[in-house]
C-alpha cells in the first residue's frame, strides 16, 4: 500500500471531498485545506509528498501558494488544477516549479497517472540519490589488503589524492600493486564514471607507443588502414595510467610533456588537434633520479609527473600483512576453484613469513594459487608452497657484537635473537619459549629488522 | 451476508438477472428493492451527468441503517467534481455503493453491443465498489477485481474476483462469503 501524503487545497468543499475520497481508495494519506493560509499551516506541521492546488482561490492564488510551498520544501510535487486552461498561466506554473497542470474536469485515468508517475519518479530520484551516495563512498580494491601502518598510510594517501586532479607517481618494486593503487585513485575520484586506461610503456616500441598513446590517421604508416583513437583520447573524462614510465624514449618524453601541459595533441599522421581531459597516473620501479643524472629522463617531465608520489613498500617491509593477504588469497582461490581449503597451517605460515618475497604481493598470490591447485588437505602445508630457501641475514650486526646500549628494547631484541637462533628460527617454538603470541613475535622481528643467518 | 440491490433509472432486466446470478456466489441473500429519491438535485445541466456522491447521500438519508449492504445500480452517467466521469462510488468501510453501467456498455464506445462483456464489466465494478465497502483499497495485482480501473480496457483486463491477498484481508475482517 502506498503511504504517500497528499495535500489537497481547494476552496470548494465538494472538490476537496471528491478528491479525498478518490485518493483514499488508492491508499494515500490525505489532508485538505480550503485556502492558501490554511494550507501553509497544515504544510508546516508535516511533510507532504504531493500537493494538488486549485488555481483560483479567494485570497492567495494557487500560483502564489505554489511558490510558497516550493520555498518551504522544494521536494514536494505540486500539481495545479484549474477550471480554465490558459497557456501563459500553465507556463508560469511550470516555470515556478509545478510538476503538471490539469484542467477540470480531468479524466480519472489521466489524474491517477499524473499523480502515480510523479510519485514514482520522485521515489526513483531518491533511490538514485541514495545509490549515488553509496557509490561515492570510499572504495578500497579487494586486493589492496593490509593492516600494517605502511598500508594504512597508502590508503589514506589514496583517499587524499583521489579528491584532487593532480598527477600522481607510484613508486615501488614489481608486484607491489601499483596498478591496484592507480585504479583505487581513479575509482574514488570524480572521474570514476569514465574509464581508466592502462598503457604499459615498457612493453611497446617507440613508434608503437606513440601510435598507442596518440592514435593515428588512416594511412599514417604501413598497415594503418583505419583511423584509430589513441589512449589519451579514449581516456577523455577519466584517467590514464602509464606504467613503466621510466622506459619511455626521449622523443616520446617530449610528446608526453606537451600533452600534459596542453591536453591537446595530433594523431600520428594527422593535422587535426585533438583535445582530451584526463588525469595522469604514472608508475615506475626505476630510479628516475639516476636516469635524470644520466640524461635518460627529462627533468621537466619528471617534475610534471612527480606532483604527488606514493611509495608502495615491498612485502618484506610489511610482514604483518602477509597472513592477512595470504588468507585473502586462500579465500579467493578456494572459492574460484571450488576447493575446500580452510586456511594455512602454522608451519606453512612460518615459511610464508620467513620468505623474502622478491616478487612481492603478486608472487604471494601466485604461490597461494599454486598451493590451492596442488594441495590435498583442508589447510595449505609447507610442501604445497614450493618456496625457494632464502638467505636471511641479521641486519643489525651490532646486536651480535655486544652493543653497549642496554635499553630495555636492546635487551629485548638481543634476547629475541638468541631464542630465535637457538630454535633455528622456528617461530612457533620461539614464541612459546618467549611466552608471546606468534603474531607479536613477527611484529617484533619486523620492528627490529631481524633476519635469519643461514 | 445480505446485499440489497437498488435499481435506479435502470431498465436492463436481463443484465440485472445475470448480475444477481453471479453475485449469489458471494452473497447468500440478495434482495431487490426500489426507492424513491429525487435525482434531479444531483443533475449537472452543464455536464449532463449526475453527481454520484449526492445520489449516495440521498439513498443513505432514505435508509440510514440498512439490513446488509446497499448497491445502487444505474444507467445514469455519473461524475464527481474535478473528474470527467466515474464508473461508481462507494463508502470506504461503509454499507452504500453505486455503480453506473452507462460507460460499461460497448455501445458507448462503438456502434456494436456486446451483452456478455457488459455483464462481466458490471460484475467487476460491483465487486470493486462493494470491496471498498468491505474496507479494501486499490490492489496492485492486475488480476484482482480491486485493481484500479478508470477505463473499460482496464476493467476488461482485470479478473472478476478478489486476489488471494485481498481475500486474506477480508478474512481478517471476518468477511466470509
Amino acid at each position: 500500500m502506498e503511504e504517500n501524503r497528499i495535500l489537497i487545497v481547494d476552496d470548494e468543499r465538494i472538490v476537496r471531498e471528491s478528491l479525498t475520497h478518490w485518493f483514499e481508495e488508492e491508499g494515500y494519506i490525505i489532508e485538505t485545506g480550503e485556502n492558501g493560509n490554511e494550507a501553509l499551516k497544515i504544510f508546516s506541521r508535516g511533510k507532504f509528498d504531493l500537493a494538488l492546488l486549485d488555481m483560483k482561490m479567494p485570497g492567495m492564488t494557487g500560483l502564489e501558494l505554489l511558490k510558497k510551498i516550493k520555498a518551504i520544501d522544494d521536494d514536494c510535487i505540486v500539481i495545479l488544477i484549474t477550471a480554465f486552461a490558459s497557456v501563459p498561466t500553465a507556463i508560469q506554473a511550470l516555470k515556478d516549479g509545478a510538476y503538471d497542470y490539469v484542467t477540470k474536469p480531468v479524466d480519472p485515468d489521466e489524474l491517477n497517472n499524473i499523480v502515480h508517475n510523479a510519485l514514482e519518479g520522485r521515489k526513483l530520484k531518491k533511490e538514485n540519490e541514495e545509490l549515488k551516495k553509496q557509490i561515492d563512498k570510499f572504495i578500497v580494491p579487494e586486493n589492496l589488503v593490509g593492516e600494517s601502518p605502511q598500508m594504512k598510510k597508502i590508503i589514506d594517501l589514496i583517499q587524499t589524492v583521489a579528491e584532487t586532479d593532480s598527477t600522481v607517481m607510484l613508486r615501488g618494486e614489481s608486484g607491489t600493486g601499483k596498478e591496484l593503487v592507480a585504479k583505487a585513485i581513479h575509482q574514488n575520484s570524480k572521474r570514476k564514471y569514465f574509464p581508466i586506461i592502462t598503457v604499459n610503456c615498457g612493453a611497446l616500441s617507440e613508434s608503437l607507443l606513440e601510435s598507442e598513446l596518440f592514435g593515428h590517421e588512416k594511412g599514417a604508416f604501413t598497415g594503418a588502414h583505419f583511423r584509430r583513437k589513441g589512449k589519451f583520447e579514449i581516456a577523455n573524462g577519466g584517467s590514464i595510467f602509464l606504467d613503466e614510465i621510466g622506459s619511455v624514449s626521449a622523443k616520446t618524453q617530449v610528446e608526453l610533456l606537451r600533452v600534459i601541459e596542453s591536453k591537446k595533441f595530433n594523431r600520428v599522421g594527422g593535422n587535426e588537434m585533438v583535445e582530451s581531459d584526463f588525469r595522469i597516473i604514472t608508475a615506475t620501479n626505476e630510479p628516475l633520479e639516476k636516469l635524470i643524472e644520466q640524461n635518460k629522463f627529462r627533468k621537466d617531465l619528471y617534475y610534471r609527473l612527480n606532483v604527488i608520489t606514493i611509495n608502495i613498500p615491498p612485502l618484506r617491509e610489511r610482514i604483518q600483512d602477509i597472513p592477512i593477504l595470504a588468507n585473502h588469497f586462500v579465500k579467493k582461490y578456494s572459492e574460484l576453484m571450488n576447493k575446500n581449503v580452510n586456511g594455512i597451517s602454522n608451519r606453512a605460515l612460518d615459511q610464508l613469513l620467513n620468505y623474502e618475497w622478491p616478487g612481492n604481493v603478486r608472487e604471494l598470490e601466485n604461490t597461494v594459487e599454486r598451493a590451492i591447485v596442488i594441495g590435498k588437505g583442508d589447510f595449505i602445508e609447507p610442501e604445497d608452497l614450493h618456496l625457494k630457501e632464502t638467505n636471511f641475514t641479521i641486519t643489525n650486526d651490532s646486536v651480535l657484537n655486544g652493543d653497549s646500549t642496554n635499553s630495555l628494547e636492546e635487551i629485548e631484541k638481543k634476547y629475541i635473537i638468541k631464542v630465535l637462533n637457538e630454535n633455528n628460527w622456528n617461530i612457533s617454538k620461539s614464541a612459546e619459549i618467549l611466552e608471546i603470541e606468534r603474531v607479536t613475535l613477527y611484529n617484533k622481528i619486523n620492528k627490529y629488522g631481524l633476519r635469519k643467518i643461514k | 451476508m445480505k446485499l440489497n440491490i437498488v435499481p435506479l433509472k435502470f431498465s436492463n432486466d436481463p443484465l440485472l438477472r445475470k448480475l444477481i446470478e453471479n453475485l449469489s456466489l458471494f452473497f447468500r441473500e440478495i434482495e431487490i428493492f426500489y426507492t424513491l429519491i429525487d435525482i434531479e438535485k444531483s443533475y449537472s445541466p452543464e455536464r449532463r451527468q449526475y453527481y454520484s456522491t449526492r445520489i449516495l447521500e440521498s439513498v443513505i438519508k432514505s435508509n440510514p441503517e440498512p439490513d446488509g449492504y446497499i448497491l445502487i445500480i444505474t444507467e445514469l452517467d455519473l461524475f464527481v467534481p474535478v473528474l470527467t466521469h466515474v464508473f461508481g462510488e462507494a463508502q470506504l468501510n461503509g454499507r452504500f455503493s453505486i455503480v453506473s453501467v452507462c460507460r460499461l456498455y460497448e455501445e458507448f464506445y462503438t456502434a456494436e453491443s456486446d451483452n456478455k462483456i457488459v455483464v462481466q464489466r458490471s460484475l467487476k465494478e460491483v465487486l470493486h465498489e462493494i470491496g471498498h465497502n468491505f474496507g479494501l483499497l486499490h490492489c496492485k495485482n492486475w488480476e484482482c477485481v480491486m485493481h484500479a480501473s478508470n477505463n473499460v480496457e482496464n476493467i476488461d483486463i482485470k479478473g472478476n474476483t478478489y486476489c488471494d491477498e485481498c481475500f486474506g484481508l477480508l478474512k481478517a475482517k471476518n468477511i466470509v462469503f
